[in-house]
């Protein structure tokens, strides 16, 4: 159950939102992947096309959804306070989503956290401690925004978020020398042989 | 230990190329019309016949759930439903199938959809695998564009479609009733059964809902034969599974094995062996957060399969295997788990609302000791009232770790709050 809470006074009033041609295009698309009627399906995905648009998913937003999908304003409210991905206060440039869950805990998120925490300042980074993001065996991980980095120390973290901040979109995935997921130095099975 | 020539997800670690011409040339979408040519019955019954128990951790057979399906399509349309919402903390064994080997699942999703006549099918990706997505959309395109999907798909006669939804972020959603509603575009509570979604499922359709593992092995399992597959592992534990194996391992990684693969084993063999040698070894968790953790004595020989570790009192899960060495604090570990579960409850029942929270908050207490001895026989009293008590399992899951704590780290706990006792008397 996500504890999100929009308190009016410290969220930006939006006072307009209206989907760009080309979101409102993907939007029709995935309402054309359910049946007839069913197009509140796509809810969770056109929220997502808002979001991505606006960088959060002000009131406003919401609302054109709901009125893209025929849904009562509500509905979309529950969805959106509901999942923890979507965001409804505005965030920096890059969300930083630290995975402290105790796989990545046993091999040292607390680090990770603290050096994320460390760049934080709200216009760049922003962090979030979220539960297991599901790539366990290259803990810890952070995503930020869309990408996966993995198997990350206090060192590595930072390596990457100076990148960010020169301007470079530092290479996704593992952080040390090793194929996805795969054991590191050498394979145990899938060898070719 | 298996051989590679028995290994179904032969593109694991994404070494080669996961679009459709590398899925080709490792076998998938081979004469797929001919499996489907086959029938129905045919297609169900070497289902059942493999014994594959489905691979999203309850381990009820497959070919049982499909069977389940009505029989002919009436006035409601049949619906496929995958489960792709991985977030059971310790697995990240779909991942790989989506991002390496999205055409495998594919290739299932069509002979599962027809096997159970259906017509539209669902992948329910967690909304946080967002490249895993954009590999299975791009898979789906050309599947489409190869005629491998949509009308007469394969050739076979069979109108196929198939979709990806993808969710935003919610636990919950991995319990199959939930993502049915999540799906309809609701938030992710879990509905009471009956009705089964076989009966009333997407849509108050006749849906099956699967684990992307069990769907992406059902091509090669009819290809190769309901004997191959039930011929590795062990009876009623068969065929070949992902594991997950995470924490204090030297080599963390994801690997296809035997079923009943001995777990000391597929910790050395495969992950490097624990930290500091097996010795070094306080506990594991087998199957995923979900299921109550061994101490080393158990894990010097348990197998890793069902029932095995249901014989444990264990589970085998999702095969998601949380190695723990000696410098763990053992309770922290647990009681990280039983925030993620006070988290990630929807809410929907008292006994899950209340009692992951208050589970959460003793268990803090627990880990430095500041409780009464008599506390650990309240903790596991509540555990007791939420299991069993609540629409979905997520209250079960939660209840069953920390019983799992205290049945094999009851000495630990004590030893705390004893400690802190006299240290305050002390004072």
């Amino acid at each position: 159950m996500a504890m999100i809470t929009a308190d009016p006074k410290d969220v930006p009033q939006v006072a307009h939102f209206a989907f760009t041609p080309e979101n409102l295009a993907k939007a029709k698309e995935l309402m054309a992947h359910y049946p007839p009627g069913r197009q509140a399906s796509a809810v969770i995905g056109v929220l997502d096309l808002a979001q991505r648009q606006q960088g959060w998913l002000p009131r406003v937003a919401m609302d054109e959804v709901a009125r893209l999908l025929d849904m009562a304003p509500i509905r979309v409210y529950e969805i959106a306070t509901f999942y923890t991905m979507f965001q409804l206060k505005p965030k920096g440039r890059y969300l930083l989503q630290v995975c402290t869950t105790t796989p990545c805990w046993l091999r040292g998120s607390e680090a990770v956290m603290k050096a994320c925490q460390h760049a934080a300042d709200g216009d760049m980074f922003s962090v979030q401690e979220v539960e297991c993001l599901g790539a366990c065996v290259n803990a810890p991980v952070v995503q930020i925004n869309d990408d996966f980095y993995e198997d990350l120390d206090e060192a590595s973290i930072s390596k990457v978020l100076d990148a960010f901040r020169r301007g470079e979109t530092p290479k996704p995935g593992p952080q040390v020398d090793r194929q996805t997921s795969a054991p590191q130095g050498g394979l145990t099975t899938l060898k070719g042989e | 230990m298996l051989g590679d020539k028995d290994r179904i997800f032969t593109n694991l670690y994404g070494v080669h190329d996961w679009r459709l011409a590398g899925a080709r040339a490792r076998g998938a979408w081979d004469n797929t019309k001919a499996l489907l040519d086959k029938g129905q019955d045919w297609i169900i019954d070497e289902m059942k016949k493999s014994g594959l128990r489905g691979r999203g951790g309850a381990g009820f057979p497959t070919g049982m759930k499909w069977s389940f399906m009505p029989k002919e399509v009436k006035d409601r349309p049949h619906y496929l439903v995958v489960n792709a919402d991985e977030s059971e903390p310790g697995t990240c064994k779909d991942r790989d199938i989506m991002r390496h080997d999205p055409h495998l699942l594919i290739e299932g999703c069509l002979v599962a959809g027809f096997a159970m006549r259906a017509n539209a099918g669902y992948i329910y990706v967690r909304g946080e695998f967002y490249n895993e997505a954009q590999h299975l959309i791009a898979a789906i395109k050309e599947a489409y564009d190869a005629g491998l999907l949509g009308k007469n798909a394969c050739g076979s006669g069979w109108d196929f479609d198939l979709y990806v939804h993808r969710g935003a972020g919610a636990y919950i959603c991995g319990e199959e009733t939930a993502l049915l509603e999540s799906l309809e575009g609701k938030k992710g509570m879990p509905r009471l059964k009956p009705p089964f979604p076989a009966g009333a499922g997407l849509y108050g359709c006749p849906t099956t809902v699967n684990n992307v593992e069990s769907i992406a092995v059902a091509p090669t399992i009819l290809r190769r034969g309901a004997a191959w597959f039930a011929g590795i592992g062990r009876p009623n534990n068969t065929g070949t599974k992902l594991f997950c194996i995470s924490g204090h391992v030297n080599r963390p990684c994801n690997v296809e094995e035997e079923m009943g693969i001995p777990l000391k084993e597929l910790i050395e063999r495969h992950a490097g062996g624990v930290r500091g040698g097996w010795d070094n070894l306080l506990a594991v968790i087998p199957g995923g957060a979900s299921v109550p953790l061994l101490p080393k004595p158990i894990c010097d020989t348990v197998l890793m399969d069902f029932d095995s570790l249901r014989d444990q009192k264990s589970g085998l899960g999702t095969a998601a295997v949380i190695v723990m060495d000696k410098s763990t604090d053992v309770v922290k570990a647990i009681a990280r788990l039983s925030y993620f579960y006070k988290h990630e409850s929807c809410g929907q029942c008292t006994p899950c609302r209340e009692g992951t929270g208050w589970m959460w908050r003793v268990m803090e207490r627990m880990v430095t000791g500041n409780a009464r001895l008599e506390e650990i026989d309240a903790l596991e009293d509540v555990t007791r009232q939420v299991e069993g008590h609540t629409i979905c399992a997520l209250g079960d899951a939660a209840a069953w770790p920390i019983q799992g704590l205290i049945r094999h780290f009851r000495p630990e706990m004590e030893r705390r709050i004893r400690a802190r006792t006299e240290k305050l008397a002390a004072e």
